[in-house]
């Protein structure tokens, strides 16, 4: 809501300034978004009425005035301006004024002829003007006045964010009624007196949709002048509230909008086919609209219309073919009151909103119809001429006003205040509220421009309000104490991501909504849960895998000429199931690239492989060990790629890119990533101390040479399956291939640990225990120890 | 005796001309060893007057202590010198780099989170979690913003298919809550939110925090006091100026706008306001025995606040060298 000062002062004058006005519209809830000068500062200006012209002796495009700027003289001045003529009304800085951008005027000899002053443009005075040359004033403008008054330059143009409670606060009469009721300035509120009717006509009113209008007042007016033009103040009026003059009629129910806060319509008398019928639309009707888009409406759409046709969406917009042109003389103009409910969402449903949608969908004072029309009516007859006929009034349901209850005892408890009957009595005076006391504190009666006083909450906002909430104190709250539960069973998440940020890998932050592409490439998801209206097309789906946004932050910093990437991600993702439900877990994930350490003289560079990744996993899941499975996973390489299980369930996946995505994302070489959820990740066991053995550990090392298809962690179950309990680890510590292994075999070194808690291990015990694990090695995969 | 003397002098003279410490044994040998000079003094004695015997014993073997001291003294200079040599030559250039890796580092919204959330747990919040794909209950309804109500203009909702929403703010979390938790509830609830909107000031995707407290007698007076306190905390300002401006949240009565005073005016960093009664009752806690309060920020913009951070798409880019500065 964009306003001019002055227009309000009219209305309700407190002594404070443009600033302190704002602070106060802002610390009472409406907002200031912005304040703007109505003109930059100049000074020196006067009207001149231009007495003589004649054409500059040295100058083709100079002509030679004498102007009249109220002195008794007449002034001598030369100007370029090609409209210049004799008899204009015309603004003239004088010597010694300032005009914007710090251009003093002086006398001076222009081509050798004298000119003492300067005859001004609009756009030289910072006012906006249509005109190529010098800004020409009514011709009734008061000779020798400053143009700063006459125009009424000293003015503030505020803008104001209305939140959608203080719809009565849509209108300068509804901010001059909040201005006067936060300071106690008076309200000047000028009496609206009827139009008597000088005509007859009527056009009958019916309404079919009680509920969605309550009222509909309707006049006929004949005989306007459609041209007549716009009079100089409610042009500057309209303009200073941000709206363009377009002719006098949509001018006038403009004005009225802005002043009065009720939204008005003309139709062109015309086009309407006997009366008018404010009715739900048919189904599958169609109108096209005043902004000349054409729309099907649906059921629960309000319409005006007549004996035929819809002629107008109600309390949204008019329809273009009843519309006023530059051709209406005889008019219908129609003052309703629309139900919010009615409105409500109308507009966002048929994508275009106006000014009318947006005051009724928050609540339009459904007692102000009358005035407006009248006022409308009286505006019309002066500016355009024309006869009135006599207000047609039709009703349907008015919203109830029911009186809300409001306990003093429970306004001080909600707001930690301590204030007597009395002056929460006088807040709702000051606010214009009907207010009865009872033995509790009030019942109070919303006036009809408020519709968002139902309950008892509702009051003790606008106690706060005019409180202020400044002088609501803040002191320490106190409460009861009780202390958080610090559960050992669940890992912090904090802890977590601090275990990569250990490991040097960066933190990184990807959108949710990703290329529907990502979900088939790299989780193998041809159903992802789809967005209906999707920002861009490349986020147009709910992720299911946390992998494609790594592999688009790794892309991007290569871009970046980033010699090593290190990322990890801890996010929802969203995985549809099949009754249609979401699941929605959070999983953390890593992707590294390049080399393994920065670039430094005391390492060889190596890139980064798997077992840097599994690496990474295993240290999150420390001190738990996964299973790990050679596994198919459409993001990664089928050779290099594992499923991660804790207790039989696969918690997650390690791998290096598949080669085909590598190519297809245009990366140099693959990353290696992984992705787990993140459930596992936090779960933790409580630490329950074992004795530590006292006897001497023993250690054997097994050299057992293998088929290269013999995977290690199958020869581990086989270990673990026939080791005793006196075997207390079984590490692998090198793999070997070359001299000594044939072609298809390898060796792989595992170091055993046997240790008794009980008593030092004989040698038949170590001995024993060493045979039995070789030949569970042996039967199960033909290990053979190395000699 | 007089050769003791010379002896002895002639052998502190060979001690010290001793380059190294073999030398230095042979040098021993030659006075000390079974026939060294004064071991060949010693065994001299025998042929001595016993009169004379004690004295000239005495001398020699004082000579003999004093070749001894001089001994040590040599070979522990010489092994001094030995082991400077050493750590001479084992000296490294200490200015060369560590090996391997320095950490990593979290992003500035997960950094602002953890601050927000530790100065929270002093005063006895707990976190709390919800879904990122809400139902239009949790997300709007049950927090007073019905079908067709205006409000729901104020946040340009992603609506997936099936008629979910992706949610719009954190409060649904807060509705989750309290349907799940009796009274006393204090949380804080900190997430992902999603809007259609997407310029310098505005991504798709945010970060918000909840904050929700919820008990007998809980008023707009506590809620100034903690966000204030909050604040001030938070920006490490005892003096920062905080203002509650009067608004409307569907969900909160009274309700305020919470603007901070910058260098450059005030600034908005929040919503906030008493939980709507109708908000408590469709979680079924009674509006009558308890009230509470909620306010909710943006984590970004305290991110942006905290750090000097002036755009916000830097924090969704992942430009390792702008993440890097967080480390």
């Amino acid at each position: 809501m964009k306003f001019s000062e002055n227009w309000l002062r009219r209305w309700t004058s407190p002594a404070i300034d443009s600033d302190a006005l704002s602070h106060l519209l802002t610390m009472a809830g409406l907002e200031v978004e912005e304040t703007e000068a109505a003109a930059p500062a100049f000074t020196g200006v006067v009207v001149a009425e231009v007495k003589e012209v004649v054409k500059h002796e040295n100058a083709d495009r100079l002509r030679v005035t004498k102007v009249d700027v109220g002195t008794g003289e007449l002034v001598q001045i030369v100007c370029g301006a090609p409209n210049v003529a004799v008899g204009l009304k015309v603004p003239c800085a004088l010597p010694g004024a300032v005009l914007p951008g710090d251009f003093k005027i002086k006398p001076t000899k222009m081509r050798g002829v004298e000119s003492g002053g300067m005859l001004c443009s609009g756009k030289e005075l910072g006012v906006p003007d249509e005109v190529d040359g010098l800004l020409v004033l009514p011709a009734d403008a008061p000779v020798g006045v400053s143009i700063r008054d006459y125009l009424e330059l000293d003015d503030t143009l505020f803008t104001l964010k209305i939140t959608p409670n203080r719809a009565d606060c849509l209108s300068i009469k509804g901010i001059a009624r909040e201005v006067a009721a936060l300071t106690g300035a008076p309200l000047a509120v000028e009496a609206i007196e009827p139009v008597a009717p000088s005509i007859d006509d009527t056009l009958p009113v019916k309404i079919d949709a009680p509920a969605a209008c309550g009222r509909y007042l309707g006049r006929v007016i004949r005989g306007v002048n459609p041209a007549a033009p716009t009079p100089a103040w409610m042009r500057q009026r309209l303009e200073r509230s941000g709206l363009r003059s377009i002719s006098v009629l949509v001018d006038v129910t403009n004005y009225i909008l802005l002043e009065q806060g009720q939204p008005m319509h003309a139709f062109d008398l015309a086009k309407i086919e006997g009366g008018i019928v404010v009715r739900m639309a048919r189904d599958g009707e169609t109108l096209v609209c005043l902004n000349e888009k054409e729309v099907t409406l649906a059921a629960d759409t309000l319409v005006i219309a007549d004996e035929g046709k819809a002629l107008a969406i109600g309390g949204v917009m008019g329809g273009l073919e009843s519309s006023v042109t530059d051709a209406t003389v005889d008019i219908f103009l129609e003052s309703a009151f629309f139900a919010p409910d009615a409105i409500a969402g109308r507009a966002r449903a048929l994508g275009f909103g106006s000014d009318s949608s947006f005051r009724f969908e928050r609540g339009v004072d459904f007692d102000l119809a009358r005035d407006a029309i009248e006022r409308a009516t009286r505006l019309i007859v002066d500016i355009a001429g024309g006869q009135a006929g006599p207000v047609t009034e039709a009703l349907g349901q008015l919203p109830a006003r029911n009186t809300v209850k409001v306990r003093t005892a429970r306004v001080n408890k909600v707001l930690g205040l301590s204030l007597s009957g009395d002056e929460i009595a006088a807040i709702f005076a000051r606010l214009g509220l009907t207010a009865s006391a009872n033995s509790e504190g009030f019942d109070v009666a919303a006036p009809s421009f408020r519709f968002d006083i139902e309950i008892e909450e509702d009051l003790i906002e606008e106690i706060a309000r005019v409180f202020g909430y400044d002088a609501i104190p803040a002191d320490a709250p106190r409460a009861r104490l009780a202390m958080l539960p610090l559960p050992e069973h669940r890992l912090p998440r904090e802890v977590v991501r601090r275990k990569l940020v250990a490991r040097d890998f960066q933190e990184v932050v990807t959108y949710a909504f990703v290329e529907e592409k990502w979900e088939a490439d790299f989780a193998g998801n041809a159903n992802p849960v789809k967005l209906i209206n999707p920002i861009a097309s490349q986020m147009s789906v709910m992720r299911s895998s946390l992998v494609g946004g790594l592999v688009d932050v790794l892309s991007g910093n290569l871009a970046r000429k980033q010699p090593r990437v290190r990322v990890f991600e801890l996010a929802r993702v969203f995985l549809k199931q099949e009754d249609g439900s979401v699941d929605q877990p959070e999983r953390i994930a890593g992707l590294a690239w390049g080399p393994r350490q920065p670039e430094q003289w005391a390492a060889k560079a190596e890139r980064v492989d798997f077992f840097d990744a599994k690496g990474d996993v295993e240290a999150l899941l420390y001190p738990r060990v996964a299973e790990y499975a050679r596994a198919e996973h459409p993001a990664f390489h089928p050779g290099r790629c594992a499923s991660v299980a804790l207790d039989g369930r696969v918690v997650g996946y390690v791998g290096e890119l598949h080669p085909r995505w590598v190519q297809a994302y245009d990366l140099p070489s693959a990353p290696v990533l992984f992705e787990l959820d993140l459930d596992v990740v936090l779960a933790s066991e409580m630490i329950r101390a074992k004795p530590v053995s006292k006897f001497q550990a023993v250690r054997r090392d097994l050299a057992l040479v293998v088929d290269e298809e013999v995977g290690v962690a199958a020869m581990q179950a086989s270990f673990r399956r026939v080791a005793p309990a006196i075997v207390t680890d079984i590490a692998l510590f090198d793999v070997y291939r070359g001299k000594g292994v044939p072609e298809g075999k390898k060796s792989l070194a595992f170091g055993v640990k046997l240790q008794d808690v009980a008593k030092t291990l004989t040698d038949e015990e170590i001995d024993a225990a060493i045979a039995a694990l070789l030949a569970a090695v042996e039967a199960d995969h033909g290990a053979a120890l190395r000699l | 005796m007089n050769n003791v003397d010379a002896i002895l002098e002639a052998g502190r003279a060979a001690l010290a001309a001793a380059a190294d410490l073999n030398e230095l044994e042979l040098v021993k040998a030659r006075y000390l060893g079974k026939s060294g000079e004064l071991t060949e003094l010693l065994k001299q004695l025998g042929k001595l007057a016993p009169e004379e015997r004690k004295a000239a014993g005495a001398t020699i073997n004082a000579a003999k202590q004093a070749f001894e001291a001089d001994h040590n003294a040599r070979r522990d200079a010489l092994n001094a010198a030995r082991l400077a040599e050493q750590l001479a030559a084992e000296s490294l250039d200490v200015g060369l780099p560590g090996r391997g890796s320095l950490p990593g580092g979290l992003h500035p919204v997960t950094l602002t989170l953890e601050r927000i959330t530790e100065l929270f747990r002093t005063l006895g919040f707990e976190v709390a979690d919800g879904p990122e794909i809400e139902t239009d209950f949790h997300n709007f309804q049950a927090l007073n913003i019905p079908e067709n109500h205006p409000a729901r203009a104020m946040a340009d909702t992603f609506y997936v298919e099936g008629g979910d929403v992706l949610r719009t703010h954190t409060s649904p979390i807060q509705v989750r809550h309290m349907l799940d938790n009796p009274p006393p509830i204090k949380i804080i609830a900190p997430g992902r939110v999603y809007r259609v909107d997407s310029d310098a000031t505005h991504s798709p995707m945010f970060h918000q925090m909840e904050g929700l407290w919820v008990d007998e007698g809980v008023s707009f007076a506590d809620l100034k006091a903690t966000v204030t306190d909050f604040l001030r905390r938070f920006f490490e300002r005892d003096d920062l100026q905080v203002r509650f401006r009067p608004s409307f949240f569907p969900f909160t009565e009274p309700s305020a706008e919470i603007d901070v005073l910058g260098e450059r005016g005030w600034l908005e960093v929040g919503g906030c306001g008493m939980v709507h009664p109708n908000v408590l009752r469709n979680v079924g806690i009674d509006p009558e025995k308890y009230t509470g309060f909620a306010f909710g920020i943006g984590l970004d913009r305290f991110a942006m606040l905290r750090f000097g951070v002036n755009d916000l798409r830097l924090f969704f880019d992942n430009d390792l060298s702008f993440l890097k500065q967080f480390n």
